[in-house]
């Protein structure tokens, strides 16, 4: 009965898998949210290209600049807008009406964009892949469109970083024809190199995987301790019952 | 210090009560695995109350302040994030421990007699439970709070004639609102609470009157003066035990099972920590993406599904294409599991000496319970909807079959005494 059961059990998962849908494959943002000087960057990325339209409304400058090692009187000078003090919260200096009449939709809130978009490290490959998918559409308003997410009312923000990429094809023998076959995108005229720019991309998301959960680290840290506690009280108190049960064998 | 003991003892029946219900309570002396979840469930209501007290007091109940008050305790409340995530991982470790600990009583026969009543206390725990997490799950006020709601509440609706009444009764509103939401943490923080205590009271009470069961079935609470004396147990249990029954085969339960209890609850709480520190998300399905979004009446989620330990009973919902008659099959799916003291016919408790068929029946059981869990959780596709009509069926089938086999049952001979 139990190698039946455990066939049973085996065979659960496939028929669990058989759903999802046929999503662009995701790249791996592979961040590393201990990394503070990737964290750094990441963070005057996001002041410079991003704030102006996506506030972090839930997270506060001061705090933010403590964990990622940032000096407070540093960041208040170069990454705090002006006549904002440091225990204030991060918000966007647009408000959601105008947002609405210039882009279609309100920019959203980015505070917990890379736990939103997917569990575990999804969010955080989502937000990567999402950032290296703009391209070339004059059909679009602001010229661009995004493999990620169809017709986004985004711009392409990073634009002077990447330059602006477009869909390249390549002729390729197909079936015994020569077709057009897509090949991905390729971008020119940015100020970043293509490895450079997934470098200030990851960087960006290591930052805003941080702000999802500033508490991340802090989190493991104490948890190590609590799992080293545990282990030794388990080995105490086993020894207690094994102890006091001598009485009834 | 015996002088302070006798004071309290003069007015209050403290040391009585100790001695009857710990120290001189006889529990069998053969407890496995599956009776440490009943010691593990009432920590973890502990745990969820005092976690809940402290989460209140940061949280705002509101529409407008809800979401961004739960990112207030992760952020700025000191190591609330260690409150919350205790809380979040509290409630799926609730119903993990509470599955197991009625899985427990379905092999064992604990639902039988004389355990019917303790075995209905127990199923009322199980729906206020439910009602409890569900309740709990709106206060986020994050989208799948919302939809999953609004999916739920919308089931009431199904009623015929007075449905649409009764929602809107529910809801406090039209669409689900500041009003619900308010309404949902009264009920969330004080009635339903107030509820559970006192249903895990009577649960307590109504297994001390009668005693464990234990994996073998057998009782061991003989007739009055058919043991001798030199085969009880030299231990010292309450009088209100031994003056009607022959104890046989027994330990006192503290300290000994006590003892054994919590090797098993610090095993249980490296899990638990491990998942609250590490993994608090639980891939998931703790807690789930789309509700770190707050709630956006206009805006409907692509896919709309309960937390995990709603689902085996969602995915029977689903399977059934008429409503009314889904909602009357999913609430069928729990009635049946508190009529299973009269469903089951059998005299034999234990799956130890029970029938093969009755084994076989039980792994089918299990598996259509987790199979449903996982096709709850999918989306409602033609593959997933015809797997979740054949385990639902083998869900119900069960009982069919139990009440059949159990009326005229070949059973093995069930050992006198606890070997």
């Amino acid at each position: 009965m139990k190698k039946l059961l455990i066939a049973i059990l085996a065979f659960l998962p496939t028929f669990a898998m058989a759903s999802s849908a046929n999503a662009p494959a995701m790249e791996h943002a592979n961040v590393d949210i201990r990394d503070k000087a990737a964290m750094q960057r990441g963070a005057q990325l996001y002041m410079n290209y991003c704030m102006g339209c996506h506030g972090l409304q839930y997270q506060r400058f001061e705090r933010t600049f403590n964990d990622l090692g940032i000096p407070l009187d540093l960041g208040l000078q170069h990454l705090v807008p002006e006549g904002t003090k440091v225990g204030e919260l991060m918000t966007s200096a647009m408000d959601t009406e105008s947002g609405a009449k210039w882009f279609g939709a309100p920019p959203p809130d980015l505070s917990l964009i890379t736990r939103l978009k997917g569990s575990g490290t999804k969010g955080q490959d989502w937000v990567f892949t999402y950032l290296k998918s703009f391209y070339a559409d004059p059909t679009r308003p602001f010229g661009v469109n995004n493999e990620v997410f169809k017709d986004v009312g985004m711009p392409h923000a990073l634009i002077e970083l990447q330059g602006l990429p477009t869909q390249a094809t390549e002729k390729q023998l197909v079936d015994g024809e020569m077709k057009d076959v897509y090949v991905g995108l390729k971008a020119t005229g940015g100020s970043m190199s293509a490895s450079e720019y997934d470098g200030a991309v990851r960087d960006l998301v290591t930052f805003l995987a941080y702000v999802a959960e500033p508490s991340r680290v802090d989190s493991e840290a104490i948890g190590k301790n609590v799992m080293i506690f545990l282990l030794v009280l388990l080995v105490l108190v086993f020894l207690l019952k094994k102890e006091f049960w001598r009485d009834i064998h | 210090m015996q002088n302070l003991i006798n004071w309290i003892d003069a007015r209050i029946p403290m040391t009585r009560v100790w001695n009857m219900h710990l120290a001189q309570y006889p529990a069998p002396k053969n407890f496995n695995f599956w009776y440490f979840f009943g010691f593990i469930a009432t920590i973890v209501l502990v745990n969820q109350i005092v976690t809940g007290v402290w989460l209140t007091m940061s949280y705002n109940p509101s529409a407008e302040g809800a979401f961004a008050s739960v990112e207030y305790i992760m952020r700025d409340v000191e190591y609330g994030y260690v409150l919350r995530y205790m809380h979040s991982t509290g409630a799926s470790a609730f119903f993990f421990v509470v599955y197991m600990h009625m899985f427990r009583g379905m092999i064992y026969g604990s639902y039988q007699k004389p355990r019917e009543l303790l075995w209905l206390f127990g199923m009322f725990i199980f729906l206020a439970l439910m009602a409890e997490a569900f309740m709990g799950y709106l206060l986020p006020w994050g989208q799948m709070s919302y939809w999953g709601a609004q999916v739920i509440i919308s089931l009431f609706g199904a009623i015929p004639v007075i449905g649409d009444d009764i929602t809107l009764w529910i809801r406090g509103d039209y669409v689900i609102s500041g009003a619900t939401l308010n309404r949902f943490f009264a009920l969330h923080v004080i009635a339903l609470p107030l509820v559970l205590v006192i249903l895990v009271f009577l649960h307590i009470v109504a297994l001390h009157e009668v005693g464990s069961n234990n994996p073998d079935g057998i009782d061991t609470k003989k007739k009055k003066g058919t043991i001798a004396e030199d085969d009880k147990p030299k231990f010292k249990f309450h009088e209100y035990y031994t003056s009607k029954k022959d104890i046989v085969d027994s330990i006192p339960f503290f300290p000994y099972v006590v003892l054994k209890d919590l090797v098993a609850f610090t095993i249980f709480l490296l899990v638990f920590c491990y998942i609250m520190f590490f993994a608090p998300e639980m891939g998931g399905y703790f807690i789930e993406a789309p509700n770190f979004e707050p709630a956006n009446p206009l805006k409907t989620p692509d896919h709309i599904a309960p937390v995990w330990y709603f689902t085996p009973f969602y995915a029977i919902l689903r399977a059934v294409p008429h409503k009314l008659l889904g909602v009357i099959a999913m609430f069928a799916a729990i009635i049946l599991l508190a009529l299973l003291p009269w469903i089951d016919r059998g005299k034999v408790r234990s799956i130890r000496y029970r029938c093969e068929a009755h084994k076989w029946n039980i792994v089918m059981f299990a598996i259509c319970f987790l199979a449903l869990m996982k096709l709850g959780a999918g989306t409602a596709d033609d593959l997933n909807k015809f797997l979740s009509r054949l385990f639902g069926f083998g869900y119900f089938a069960f009982f069919g079959f139990l009440w059949l086999y159990s009326g005229n049952e070949k059973t093995k001979p069930v050992p006198e005494r606890i070997a």
